[in-house]
């Protein structure tokens, strides 16, 4: 198994790793915006920000960080793992279809590089907690890390099942807009489940990033005081961001053990001529 | 000792939507022979090649390699073939080593062996000193044997290369054919390309010409180039039809009109010319006679011309 499966999944989580470093100016790029959200918003709403379950004394800044770092962490993952389109298009890819390798190692491989590259991302903007949040310790640091982990293999396998047969780039800014920034607006990052209309908290309840972000949320402010009241239970929490990247990781595999298939040929008189 | 095929396909279709890409192809390469697919852009050979490397599964008809069906026992296929893709499949933000290294972990190679095996593929293409530096900032001929390298170096028994020569200046041409060779006497490699470039299928040990997705004609190139009568009367008439007519009526034979150029088939076509010249003086723009080429077998078989304007 470690030479079939881990090897060759090793090889590409390296190789994702490589390319992160050679190219730098991405890493900016993405980072950057999710800060300044995160600064604009948390700034602009300062007071006026109240949660419905606890005194008006929490600022809206340390309210949005736990969602800021999720942001980071879609925002990366799922940028990363669309390079699968481009792994294709410039043909990366088609070598590592050819090898004697299973699926499943080729997507391990992809889902887990990317999902670090993005928790590595996640983690430079969680330094910062100490100087937003009280109480913030190694531990804690390190226990945020790996639930960020968690939630960036799920996102990176949503990625990578949603980009595999696409063949540009473009297509994916539908469905970036129309549906994994929802998914983030209603995962309790930008404003908190209590206080939503009936609608929107029934979406956010079967939004599996809601319990990705309780859980930062649990684990940052150590369970402690008003932040994470209301909030599912930690444990459940962790088993449905887990039971989400596993059933990623599903769907990308399902993707991705495709094989183009001729047309069936009922009558080969019926076919037109080639080329 | 017979051996049995390297590759073997038999009655072979393939169809995107409703159009024929392959119809009913069948053919044969032995073992350690440099076979070629010939034919125009559009003639199926890139859709056969992606057949054999494992990547599309035919509508109709088996492909086997090794004995090894190519839809069934694909992990079997992968193991034994090495891919050499016309657009490169490499990494052009890794060094040429990192490219062969990560590649060598897909095949399950580690270590020391697959330091001495990249040394040694990098050694023997001539690119060893290259292989610190970043893909993407070398040549493409310098690319292509990169490309070239990371199909060598699981030492496959079979390689498969599509279009290789393709963006190769022909003095990198003529070093390919070098490297070919070599792997084909020393190492035993059967190699399999397709190629829509004449002289590079004449340096092929067997070709099969393809055209708008059906096999025409499987031989040597001698084989093939004898399968015409002769030597090759080319004209360029004023008149097409008129010297087509007068032809056919004073000599007794069939030049075919292609791009409107007539080829004529003919034993000592040397001798015949003179007597061309002077039956329809004024109707000849010009002529040559040459010995037949692969072109000439082309359209002797399909009746029209090679392709366009990038086999010149």
């Amino acid at each position: 198994m470690t030479r079939t499966l881990l090897l060759p999944a090793w090889s590409l989580v390296v190789r994702e790793l490589v390319r992160f470093v050679r190219q730098p100016a991405r890493v900016v790029g993405i980072i950057a915006s999710p800060i300044l959200f995160w600064f604009v918003i948390g700034s602009g709403l300062g007071d006026s920000f109240q949660l419905p379950t606890a005194p008006p004394s929490i600022q809206y800044l340390e309210y949005f960080f736990p969602g800021t770092i999720v942001l980071i962490i879609l925002f990366t993952s799922i940028f990363a793992s669309i390079s699968i389109i481009e792994d294709r298009r410039e043909g990366f890819l088609q070598g590592v279809l050819v090898a004697p390798i299973p699926r499943s190692a080729l997507v391990l491989g992809k889902v887990t590089g990317v999902a670090l590259l993005a928790v590595i991302q996640g983690f430079l903007f969680l330094i910062a907690a100490p100087f937003i949040l009280t109480n913030i310790s190694l531990s804690i640091i390190l226990k945020t890390t790996i639930i960020l982990f968690l939630i960036a293999l799920g996102l990176a396998g949503l990625g990578f099942a949603l980009a595999w047969r696409m063949d540009s780039t473009q297509g994916f800014h539908a469905i970036m807009n129309l549906f994994l920034i929802p998914l983030w607006l209603l995962s309790g990052s930008l404003f908190p489940q209590a206080g939503a209309a009936g609608w929107i908290s029934a979406l956010m309840t079967i939004n599996p990033l809601t319990y990705g972000v309780a859980a930062v949320r649990s684990i940052l402010y150590d369970f402690q005081g008003d932040y994470t009241k209301d909030m599912p239970d930690f444990i459940l929490c962790i088993l449905i961001t887990i039971g989400f990247a596993g059933l990623m990781f599903v769907l990308s595999l399902l993707a991705a053990r495709q094989r183009e298939q001729g047309t069936r040929l009922v009558e080969l008189s019926n076919a037109q001529g080639g080329r | 000792m017979h051996l049995s095929p390297a590759v073997s396909i038999n009655k072979l279709s393939f169809a995107y939507k409703n159009r024929l890409a392959l119809q009913e192809v069948t053919i044969e390469v032995n073992q350690g022979e440099i076979f070629g697919l010939l034919g125009p852009n559009g003639s199926g050979k890139t859709t056969l090649f992606r057949i054999l490397s494992t990547m599309a599964l035919p509508s109709r008809g088996q492909a086997s390699i090794f004995g090894y069906d190519v839809g069934n026992d694909s992990e079997y296929v992968r193991r034994s073939i090495g891919v050499v893709f016309q657009s490169f499949a490499l990494d052009k933000k890794l060094r040429v080593r990192e490219n062969l290294f990560r590649h060598g972990q897909l095949y399950g190679l580690t270590g020391s062996l697959l330091r001495s095996r990249i040394e040694s593929v990098l050694r023997s293409l001539g690119i060893w000193e290259r292989k610190e530096e970043l893909v993407e900032t070398l040549s493409g001929g310098l690319q292509r044997r990169v490309e070239i390298a990371k199909g060598l170096l699981h030492q496959p028994k079979l390689l498969l290369m599509d279009e290789p020569s393709t963006g190769l200046d022909p003095g990198a041409r003529i070093e390919l054919w070098r490297i070919l060779s070599q792997l084909r006497n020393e190492q035993k490699t059967t190699i399999l390309l397709t190629t829509h470039i004449l002289e590079e299928a004449e340096r092929c040990d067997r070709l099969s010409i393809m055209d708008r997705g059906r096999v025409i004609v499987t031989g040597t190139p001698q084989q093939l180039k004898k399968s015409i009568g002769g030597d090759i009367v080319s004209v360029v008439p004023f008149d097409p039809e008129r010297l087509t007519k007068g032809i056919r009526r004073t000599f007794k034979l069939t030049p075919k009109l292609v791009d409107g150029i007539l080829h004529i088939e003919k034993k000592n076509g040397h001798a015949f010319l003179p007597k061309l010249v002077q039956k329809f003086p004024n109707q000849i723009r010009s002529v040559t006679v040459g010995k037949p080429t692969l072109e000439d077998v082309f359209i002797k078989y399909t009746g029209h011309a090679f392709g366009g304007a990038e086999l010149k």
